[in-house]
């Protein structure tokens, strides 16, 4: 800035485009004053008495250790909640219906179908995913919900009664009945696991280790696992064991696993979820799941 | 553009006054004019305003289960309805290929001929030239406005002055009124309007434009265009020295002089111009800007100076177009004695013009060649594939069906690219021939869930596969590939 000069109350007019100066220079660059219409300003107060307003009436300033609350007593978590209200309101026809159908009927309404399905949905995701998967695809000692080899049963109300009182739970109405840990106890020795694992591999075809005395295992087997297991490793669904003549493994295939299942017993977990979930959203759960893909259609 | 004019030889400096820091609002008090543009502005005021208010009252019958409205935007069921076409929410493209068209148009009439969008199409001017129109009838023209304005109020006046502003909150009404009946049915809507049964959002959508256009064709006028507009200052970049504008031809005016000095400087041969000094091109001009100083932002080249000036010329015998669509470089051509360049059609042109064909051909065609049928296949993420206890593989997918037929129709869903392979759709049916159908109800969309088996377990890592979607009544398909996942 060389040539910084106020004039005073003196208006130039730049020469060449007519218009007034404010008379600030610098280098001989005028600055011109092409003012704002009145309009304008006021606009401009009236946003500044807006903001004031505002800040007045909504929580606006944060303070050390809370924020102004604002006259209005506005919150943004009271209008969630007030949303949630209006979205429940909103449902609640078709969450009367679904109370009162059997799961059967929800099923072959394709309107009630589809509410229950987006509904278990967003239920399975808050409640089930952890264990299960966002997709119900499961992880090792926790069932695949999308294969059709169910443990406790894939029939609706099957379905619904494992989500209702789990297995293994607190409830005394869960499933119960769990894999014995025959070599902690004591029940088998070391060989005789060996020999019943690689059996069990033999029953849905896996191969087996050369020179495996194939017979001894069937013999263990028929002593101590075909009671739970059925004769030809069927599995039984009334006590939750599981088929152990198809493809499909909850902790594995590999003999060591099976081993360490038969060395050290096998008892997962599924929680009780009456009284914490409500009636409605079990319904819409049990549809959900069944509609994954494995279950049983009557 | 007034901020900074060309050099021009009637630039004539601003006064040096004291000047206030906030620039006092000039009122503009348009005089009657009558002429060319002045009916040009006429018709197009009639035909667009025609336009808006009856539109929606137009029928369209597109059978049982859609609205016979011709236009109609159906927020409520995400539908835009415009005579034979039906645009879906994930069509929106089309409303951006509308914009980019508008834009494009835009760009062309102002290459041609300056502001011809201002002048006569912009709805801010369209409404206030109507505004204007109510306050002449009533209150009487430019010196009987002003002499009331000037002098103390008296009651007639004020009788007057109620009257119009009656009037104007009339058609702001009825404005705001009109444009509720794009979203709903408007014979219906209006009925309910005039029984009070209509939704609390309708009335107060009315409120709100009858508010907008109240306020800015009654009051803001020339200030929109002069500082909340931003197309006069996008328009000095897209304009060129052939594009014409509303010149006042300075070769011809000038010097200026009272009708006889210059007819006897002329004798003389003394120079001489034209423009008579008679200020009646101020004097009509809506935005109060002078067009004998040239381009200039405020002015919306609405045309109507130049009426009056021909106006002037036709009544002391001189030639019409001392105003007139013209350029700048014409008239210092004529200045010059070099001959003028009148080129309409020049590259800017012609590329403006081609891109228009281009966006609406394409956009024709895609309309043309859209189909009603639509299918969008979504493989689940978890779990990619799932092994049934059988060893076979399975996937499951979401698809989403999308009727865009008026009656409902029945698909079936099929899948090619993977020998023996087993369809289930959850929740749908099976028919004799053993095809998974789906049924979705007219002009609506259904998803389901498809679970598709390979049962002779061929597959491996991600084969591509294709879902084909056949409407069991016509024939029509949908294709979208996809793949199908396997260890």
């Amino acid at each position: 800035m060389t040539e910084g000069t106020h004039e005073g109350h003196r208006q130039q007019v730049d020469a060449i485009s007519g218009v007034a100066t404010t008379g600030h220079s610098w280098d001989d660059i005028q600055e011109l004053n092409n003012p704002l219409p009145r309009w304008w300003l006021w606009t401009f107060y009236a946003c500044i008495v807006w903001a004031i307003a505002y800040c007045i009436a909504y929580p606006a300033w944060p303070l050390v250790s809370s924020y102004t609350r604002g006259a209005l007593g506005w919150q943004s978590r009271d209008a969630v909640v007030a949303d949630l209200d209006a979205l429940k309101q909103h449902r609640s026809g078709m969450t009367a219906k679904l109370s009162g159908s059997s799961l059967e009927e929800i099923r072959q309404s394709p309107e009630m179908f589809a509410f229950a399905r987006a509904q278990g949905k967003a239920a399975f995701g808050d409640n089930c995913a952890p264990c299960h998967g966002a997709g119900g695809a499961g992880a090792k000692g926790y069932p695949n919900l999308n294969d059709d080899d169910w443990l406790w049963g894939g029939s609706l109300p099957q379905i619904e009664q494992t989500i209702r009182h789990g297995a293994r739970s607190i409830s005394d109405q869960g499933h119960s009945g769990s894999m014995p840990a025959f070599g902690r106890d004591g029940m088998l020795k070391r060989e005789e696991i060996s020999q019943a694992a690689d059996y069990v591999r033999s029953l849905s075809g896996l191969p087996t280790d050369k020179g495996t005395d194939l017979a001894a295992g069937a013999k263990v087997y028929a002593d101590n696992c075909a009671a739970c297991h059925g004769d030809k490793g069927q599995g039984s669904q009334e006590l939750g064991a599981p088929n152990l003549s198809d493809k499909i493994w909850l902790f594995g295939s590999e003999k060591a696993t099976i081993v360490e299942g038969l060395t050290n017993g096998r008892g997962g977990v599924m929680p009780t979820w009456h009284g914490r979930l409500d009636d409605t959203t079990i319904k819409a759960l049990t549809l959900y799941v069944h509609s994954l893909g494995g279950a049983q259609i009557p | 553009m007034a901020d900074t004019p060309l050099p021009h030889p009637l630039g004539a400096p601003a006064s040096a006054d004291d000047a206030p820091l906030y620039a006092p609002r000039k009122q503009i008090y348009p005089q009657a004019v009558k002429g060319r543009y002045r009916t040009i502005k006429w018709i197009v005021l009639a035909v667009t305003l025609g336009i808006y208010y009856f539109l929606p009252f137009i029928r369209w019958d597109r059978g049982p289960s859609a609205p016979d409205q011709a236009i109609l935007v159906d927020l409520a069921n995400s539908r835009f309805y415009f005579f034979f076409i039906e645009i879906w929410p994930q069509e929106v493209y089309y409303l951006t290929g509308l914009l980019v068209l508008a834009a494009l148009i835009l760009f062309l009439m102002n290459a041609v001929a300056g502001r011809i969008w201002c002048g006569y199409l912009c709805p801010q001017t369209v409404w206030t030239d109507l505004f204007y129109a109510v306050e002449r009838w009533v209150e009487g023209d430019r010196r009987e406005r002003m002499r009331h304005d000037r002098e103390k109020l008296t009651l007639p006046v004020v009788a007057r002055k109620l009257l119009k502003h009656f009037i104007w909150l009339m058609i702001a009404w009825w404005t705001g009124g009109a444009w509720v009946l794009y979203f709903a049915d408007a014979p219906t809507l209006v009925y309910e309007l005039a029984t009070f049964q209509a939704s609390f959002h309708a009335y107060l959508w009315i409120g709100i434009l009858t508010f907008t256009t109240y306020t800015l064709a009654g009051f803001m006028r020339e200030q929109v265009c002069t500082y909340m507009c931003p197309w006069p200052r996008i328009q000095a970049a897209l304009t060129d020295e052939y594009a014409l504008n509303v010149t006042y031809r300075y070769d011809r005016g000038e010097p200026r002089g009272s009708v006889k000095k210059n007819d006897v400087l002329k004798l003389q041969g003394l120079p001489a111009g034209d423009c008579i000094d008679c200020n009646q091109c101020v004097a009509v001009c809506p935005t109060g800007v002078d067009i004998r100083k040239g381009l200039q932002l405020d002015c919306i080249q609405c045309g109507l100076c130049m009426d009056a000036c021909d106006s002037v010329m036709n009544k002391i015998g001189r030639p019409e177009g001392l105003i007139a669509y013209d350029t700048d470089m014409n008239v210092q051509a004529r200045i010059e004695g070099r001959p003028e360049v009148r080129r309409i059609v020049r590259p800017r042109t012609l590329f403006y013009a081609g891109l228009i064909a281009l966006v609406g051909a394409v956009m024709i065609a895609s309309l043309a060649m859209r189909q009603t049928l639509y299918l969008t296949v979504m493989h689940d993420r978890n779990p990619l594939f799932v092994r049934l206890s059988d060893g076979a593989i399975r996937n499951g997918f979401t698809i989403r069906v999308a009727n865009k037929n008026l009656d409902t129709r029945r698909y079936s869903v099929s899948v090619e690219g993977l020998p023996a392979a087993k369809v289930d759709v959850v929740g749908g049916e099976i028919d004799q021939q053993g095809r998974s159908i789906v049924t979705v109800g007219p002009d609506q969309t259904l998803e389901a869930r498809v679970l598709v088996t390979d049962t002779a377990s061929t597959a491996e890592g991600s084969a591509p596969i294709r879902f084909v979607l056949a409407d069991l009544a016509t024939g029509d398909t949908a294709v979208t590939s996809d793949h199908f996942k396997a260890p």
